[in-house]
């Protein structure tokens, strides 16, 4: 009998061989307590948080909470159904005219997951004959939209506006074309150039597809993205994005202009053939999305706590993913997995958790420690992240 | 049109900059293992040639190319 998981080997012993040298699990970590959206217990240690993605700090909003506690005693804890069938409430409605609301667009659609909408969206507009052209560091539920429908995948070199018009320009110009960006890249933090970006694929009679899922709640003045901070929000044809990072629960959407936009309720697997989100998870998202359309004074902190974390990891001699901060994320570059692993034990001695990102998540085969930071870092705790990675960096000869 | 010779010696030619290991090109040579490129030095070449011939190697034709010999079929295909 061929054992099918031999397959996993190579995995499996490269996981051993880092453990043996007596290394915490970066991938097994157990949070025992939450205080907040920045502070959590861990090992039995109180733990500043650096890698949640809650960039807004929602998870913990008063109001948020009375509304996911109503729901769950109105409507109960489960919908045990699928949207199209007896899982469609009241609040399902309610999220959806939240986020058309919020992007003021004409139509949203609520998925269980940011995923199963990629998944969902991307499989199901692009058909067998179309392209679907997009950056080659897209996120893996972009990827694996491509691979569960059937259209004709063809990738560009990362946020290179040239390799991206080159290859529409190669396309038959009758054939349907969807071009997939990102407006913020979640692994190094860096920013879409996407005025060029969708103009070229407008000119080329493309429609686009940008995931906003980093930087909704946060970029641009009403924090719709990137698409709304450069000025091209009208000309991108579907804005794909989550509830489990600013909105601080879970869940995904999709909202668009397009007039037959609701036709995807029928068409559309990843939404059809699962189970609709919980009445405590939309009721959650609504009031969350809701607070954030005002929150103009958070989305000033989070940039001020981005640009001094930025500036001063470089101070300390830490490689970073970007020569400025574009985003909530502030990704520091190791050496090698062994030292990065090393650096995120040390970190969490310190009492303090990032994200351990690594092949094959990571763009050319980086480790990176990933931080992002929220809108309730306060200056201290922004200080003491500081002070943690001196004192680890120093410890593991990051820096000297 | 240029015959599948003139494509496999220019195809050579590209494959020359990527080929950091030496290693002898014939039809039988195969990126993955023979050359052991990885995913970025793929996108690399695939743009250098997609340039050269002025075609458009989908990820969904890559993924049925493993020889040299089976990317200059592909581009015959591409440019007949």
């Amino acid at each position: 009998m061929t054992d099918l998981f031999s397959k996993f080997d190579p995995l499996i012993e490269q996981r051993e061989t880092l453990l043996e040298s007596g290394l915490t699990d970066p991938f097994n970590l157990v949070m025992e307590e939450v205080e907040s959206p920045t502070v959590a217990i861990c090992n039995g240690k109180r733990t500043i948080l650096l890698g949640t993605y809650n960039y807004m700090g929602m998870t913990f909003d008063p109001d948020v909470i009375a509304a996911g506690k109503k729901a769950l005693e109105d409507f109960g804890s489960g919908t045990t159904g699928s949207r199209v069938l007896n899982g469609t409430y009241a609040g399902h409605k309610a999220v959806e005219q939240a986020l058309m609301d919020f992007y003021a667009m004409d139509h949203a659609m609520v998925f269980s997951t940011g995923y199963q909408a990629n998944l969902g969206v991307i499989s199901t507009i692009a058909g067998k004959d179309d392209y679907i052209v997009l950056d080659i560091d897209s996120h893996a539920s972009i990827y694996d939209g491509c691979a569960l429908g059937n259209a004709q995948i063809v990738p560009f070199r990362h946020n290179d506006v040239e390799a991206l018009d080159k290859r529409l320009r190669r396309l038959p110009a009758e054939t349907g074309k969807l071009v997939v960006l990102e407006g913020v890249y979640s692994m190094l933090g860096d920013v879409a150039p996407l005025k060029e970006m969708v103009a070229v694929s407008k000119a080329a009679g493309a429609m686009v597809l940008v995931d906003e899922a980093h930087s909704m709640g946060f970029i641009g003045d009403h924090g719709r993205g990137v698409s709304e901070a450069q000025g091209v929000i009208d000309d991108v044809d579907f804005i794909v994005g989550t509830f489990s990072k600013s909105v601080g629960t879970v869940g995904g959407f999709c909202v668009s202009n397009h007039p037959k936009f609701e036709i995807l309720r029928l068409v559309c697997r990843p939404y059809v053939f699962t189970a609709s989100l919980p009445p405590s998870v939309v009721a959650t998202a609504a009031t969350s999305i809701r607070k954030l359309m005002d929150s103009a004074a958070k989305r000033e902190h989070l940039w001020e706590n981005s640009k001094r974390l930025h500036a001063g990891l470089r101070q300390l001699g830490f490689t970073l993913g970007t020569d400025d901060p574009q985003s909530a994320i502030i990704a520091v570059i190791m050496p090698d997995l062994e030292t990065g692993a090393a650096m995120w034990e040390a970190l969490l001695d310190e009492g303090l958790y990032v994200n351990l990102a690594r092949p094959p998540a990571t763009p050319a085969g980086m480790t990176l420690l990933r931080c992002s930071l929220c809108a309730l870092h306060s200056e201290s705790q922004v200080g003491d992240i500081l002070g943690m990675f001196a004192a680890a960096g120093r410890a593991t000869g990051c820096i000297s | 049109m240029p015959d599948r010779q003139q494509i496999y010696a220019t195809t050579v030619q590209l494959i020359e900059p990527f080929n950091k290991k030496d290693a002898a090109i014939t039809e039988a040579t195969r990126f993955a293992q023979d050359l052991e490129w990885d995913s970025l030095t793929v996108l690399d070449f695939v743009a250098t040639v997609e340039d050269e011939f002025d075609v458009i190697i989908t990820m969904n034709m890559q993924a049925e190319i493993e020889t040299v010999g089976q990317l200059v079929d592909a581009l015959v295909r591409l440019k007949a």
